[in-house]
């Protein structure tokens, strides 16, 4: 079971990567947040490490999972996405949190 | 004609500033990376079109940018700074033991020979090696472990590797800095490590003020003419060793205040130094509002200020340890960046300065190339 599901970057991320405002990822399996960033993370190697840390696969402390208006950052990462974002309705969004300048 | 190319560091981005070798006026161009944190960059002394840049953000982690064009084009290469093995732990400043964890690559020091080879030091505190251009990256783990390593605590701004020397003669000696365990000397081109400590006291600071490690040494520098001859501004205290780092003695009188960041070296005259004194551990800038550079002719015996061009007025800015640097042209440039984004230039070794750009985001390095 594949699902194609769009990520939303910040922009710094958006131009490392060299993509635009949205990116479509195909995931294989259960759309997970740790299966959503694996396929983000193949996709475009540079992005490893720069979301979750590249050793323990934790989220950096200053990013934020968000869709629609659900702050997902908390959630443990094999629990299973908003149907809405399995099925390509809502994006995915990764947020770098409100901290310093 | 010769030209300078300066190679500027900032909270929010680098910057390129160019200038044919009068170094009157001056190109800027940038921001490269706009946004990051630019602690480094660095260009290699056997190919000075290859850079290497220290890219990092609170968000994002730590990536690692390479130009082979004098910084026209940027390309990402490798950023996993995993340390080997055992994490071990340090005392935080709470007094707990935390484990070893890395935070970001303070400064990128190419080899002198090798544009594929370059250092990098790390907080929290570790030094990295690439052979292959940035690629991949493996600790040399002799350093961090020395038996002392787990005894090193942070300073203000972490425990970081912030300084490294390759021996201009003999590259197989190498000194590495570190906030704030102090001085570590290599004879065997980084394998092994030992404190080059003896001289430096911390009174005040550590519950031993001789102690073998745990200084909160903020730069050190020396003259490729005179390998064994160090100098080394303290976090307080400026110092001079003639022996390669055995014995340290204190060189800061006559200053205004011997508290600083950053000291350096005239290209062409080894007893020529140059500091910039800030006023305390708690003030973080010139004494009096008075932004002078002061500049030894003997080695650390006398200083003079230096402040034609600079404002003696109102003047509230930070010199970071890695924020000057000086060219090899005759006179010798002298250059340095502040926490008020200021550039400041002199193209007669100091005599006069004027501010090369003023108002980039706070600058946390410079270097200088000379280019043919």
């Amino acid at each position: 079971m594949s699902s194609l599901v769009r990520v939303r970057l910040p922009a710094q991320l958006r131009i490392l990567a060299g993509v635009g405002p949205e990116v479509v990822l195909e995931v294989n399996g259960p759309v997970t947040q740790r299966l959503v960033l694996g396929a983000l993370e193949q996709q475009y190697p540079l992005l490893v490490g720069t979301i979750r840390d590249r050793n323990t696969a934790k989220r950096r402390p200053f990013i934020r999972f968000f869709s629609g208006e659900a702050d997902l950052s908390n959630e443990a990462p094999d629990s299973l996405l908003p149907e809405a974002v399995a099925r390509g309705a809502e994006m995915f969004v990764v947020v770098g949190a409100m901290a310093g300048g | 004609m010769s030209a300078v190319r300066l190679l500027v560091g900032t909270r929010k981005g680098a910057f390129v500033l160019t200038s044919d070798g009068s170094r009157q006026s001056w190109q800027v161009e940038g921001p490269h990376f706009a946004g990051w944190e630019i602690y480094h960059l660095k260009g290699s002394p056997a190919d000075p079109q290859r850079l290497y840049a220290s890219q990092s953000s609170g968000w994002f982690g730590q990536l690692v940018q390479r130009s082979d064009d004098g910084g026209n084009t940027w390309a990402p290469v490798g950023s996993d700074f995993t340390y080997q093995g055992e994490a071990g732990t340090h005392p935080w400043y709470d007094g707990t033991l935390r484990p070893w964890e890395f935070t970001r690559i303070w400064h990128l020091e190419p080899s002198l020979d090798d544009p594929a080879t370059v250092y990098a030091g790390a907080q929290d505190a570790a030094l990295f090696r690439s052979t292959d251009s940035g690629q991949t990256w493996q600790e040399m783990v002799g350093l961090r472990g020395h038996p002392t390593a787990p005894s090193w605590q942070p300073g203000a701004g972490g425990l970081c590797l912030h300084t490294i020397i390759i021996g201009p003669d003999d590259p197989s000696r190498m000194f590495v800095a570190i906030s704030a365990a102090g001085v570590f000397r290599s004879v065997d081109a980084g394998e092994t490590w030992r404190p080059a400590n003896h001289g430096l006291s911390s009174e005040g600071v550590l519950p031993d003020p001789d102690a073998d490690v745990g200084h909160c040494v903020h730069r050190i520098a020396l003259h490729p003419s005179r390998p064994d001859v160090l100098f080394m501004q303290k976090h307080w205290d400026v110092m001079r060793s003639d022996d390669a780092g055995n014995f340290w003695y204190d060189v800061g009188e006559g200053l205004p205040s011997d508290f600083g960041f950053c000291i350096d070296v005239h290209a062409h005259e080894p007893e020529t130094v140059y500091v910039v004194p800030i006023t305390s551990d708690s003030l973080h800038y010139p004494p009096e509002g008075k932004l002078r550079v002061y500049r030894s002719r003997t080695g650390g015996h006398e200083w003079e200020p230096l402040t034609n061009g600079l404002p003696q007025q109102n003047c509230y800015v930070n010199v970071y340890r890695d924020a000057m640097a000086v060219d090899s042209l005759d006179p010798c440039g002298v250059y340095f960046g502040t926490t008020g984004g200021q550039v400041y230039a002199s193209a007669d070794a100091g005599d006069s300065w004027a501010a090369v750009v003023r108002d980039l985001p706070a600058v946390l390095s410079v270097e200088a190339q000379t280019l043919p």
